[in-house]
């Protein structure tokens, strides 16, 4: 499976929908007033930054990195496996830092019975 | 434009559209849910940018896991954003 | 006021990401002469008998990398543990077990979910898939049965213990390299032919150690979350 010939259209898809996704979840992590929306915004942000990355490291017509045994003769053109390589570590990182932010929000739930950050008040806890 | 370009245009202008709808709703649970269907059209992307590896990792993670936990987290904190409107069958309720 | 203020900042970042991502074209080869990408993909297939690439830079040319990555993980799940920490649990939880049908399919599902997440991480020199992958797909399969059945117990000793002993296995692996008088994360042993099941030398065997400590502490980690209930108040 290749992408075709439209490639400025496909540019700008895929350019677009991360720079997109980027934004909304900035938008939400700075506006809204709920700590689980932060942090839903925020996730957002992880999901954008990594289609960016991936698609830098796109070749038109180039195979996925794995020398299987049907292209491995062929010697084919291949994508650059570097960022998909950062982008492996970057989702797992990103899920464990999500889960320990969640668990805070529980704990502060916990202690004020709230996850609006306006009615946190003191700071202590 | 082959199919396959259009097929990622439509997934594309889906995904922003979830990413919206996740940023707007305001009960968290419809939002979670959003953000996964978020996540599901990225793996498919990264399987169509020959990142296989990625989009497993993808698929497992930012589908089921992130979600779960989030799902857990909003089981034992709260389920509306503002909390002054409760949603009770179609009326929304001020406190 | 504070919302014209987010909209000025978001265009200002839009402004910058679209005037720098405009001039890296997407799909162009960007690699002439001599780089990074054909050095790795000459080397994975010429040097370490690796298939898939990507395992061979998560493993050997960036492992230290992955060995940080997989303390960050276990220090996440620690810092879960102690921040949900509580003294004792007052009243009983209000949860239920789920209906037969849930409950008999999870019973269904658990052993091939478990055995895909193996295959996942055996086969992560050879096809895609590898440590990070078959671990979460292992820890899917517990969270299966922890959601189906609500007294499922999962034992914290023998997480504690797979997951030390395949961080073992990672660093001992990686100093045995420096004994040889080499370098950390040296690979030593023979690499076998391409394509085979034993190839690579280190590679499989590093990756088998992370597919079980991801597990373990993905596995914890939801344990955890999932023991964090709502309490009657007693």
């Amino acid at each position: 499976m290749s992408l075709g010939s439209n490639l400025d259209l496909l540019t700008v898809t895929f350019y677009g929908t991360a720079i997109a996704l980027i934004l909304i979840g900035l938008y939400a992590a700075l506006v809204k007033r709920s700590l689980i929306k932060i942090l839903i915004g925020l996730s957002i942000v992880d999901s954008g930054i990594n289609l960016l990355l991936v698609s830098i490291g796109y070749l038109k017509g180039g195979t996925a990195p794995i020398f299987s045994p049907a292209v491995i003769d062929k010697n084919p053109a291949m994508v650059d496996p570097v960022p998909q390589a950062l982008v492996l570590t970057a989702i797992v990182i990103g899920f464990a830092v999500t889960a320990v932010a969640l668990a805070l929000v529980i704990r502060l739930y916990r202690h004020h019975k709230t996850v609006n950050i306006d009615e946190i008040k003191n700071l202590k806890w | 434009m082959d199919i396959l370009t259009i097929s990622i245009i439509i997934m594309a202008i889906l995904q922003i559209g979830a990413a919206i709808y996740a940023v707007i709703q305001k009960d968290l649970l419809y939002a979670v849910i959003a953000t996964s269907v978020i996540s599901l059209i990225l793996s498919i992307f990264f399987y169509v940018l020959q990142a296989p590896d990625v989009a497993l990792t993808e698929a497992a993670i930012g589908v089921a896991l992130t979600t779960i936990v989030f799902v857990i987290t909003i089981r034992n904190t709260e389920r509306h954003e503002d909390k002054r409107h409760v949603k009770i069958g179609n009326k929304i309720i001020k406190k | 006021m504070k919302k014209v203020i987010v909209l000025i900042l978001l265009a200002v970042v839009a402004y910058y990401l679209v005037d720098v991502f405009s001039q890296i074209k997407f799909g162009e080869n960007r690699f002439q002469g001599e780089n990074v990408r054909d050095f790795y993909l000459d080397k994975s297939k010429n040097d370490l008998h690796v298939s898939n690439s990507v395992t061979s830079i998560v493993v050997n040319f960036r492992g230290f990398d992955t060995l940080g990555e997989v303390t960050v993980l276990f220090l996440a799940a620690t810092a879960l543990g102690s921040v949900l920490y509580r003294r004792k649990a007052h009243g009983e939880a209000v949860l239920f077990n789920a209906s037969t049908i849930v409950r008999s399919g999870a019973h269904l599902l658990f052993a091939p979910i478990l055995l895909l997440g193996a295959y996942v991480f055996i086969h992560g020199h050879l096809s895609p898939g590898g440590g990070f992958q078959g671990g979460t797909i292992i820890a899917t399969g517990f969270l299966l049965m922890l959601l189906a059945y609500h007294d499922y117990k999962v034992s914290h000793g023998v997480l504690t213990w797979v997951e030390s002993l395949a961080g073992l296995t990672f660093a001992s692996l990686g100093l045995t390299g420096l004994i040889l008088g080499k370098t950390f994360l040296e690979n030593f042993l023979p690499i076998g032919t391409i394509n085979d099941l034993f190839s690579g030398g280190i590679i499989p065997i590093i990756y088998i150690a992370v597919g079980f400590k991801v597990g373990a502490e993905l596995t914890g980690v939801l344990y955890t979350m999932l023991n964090e209930k709502e309490y009657k108040k007693s």
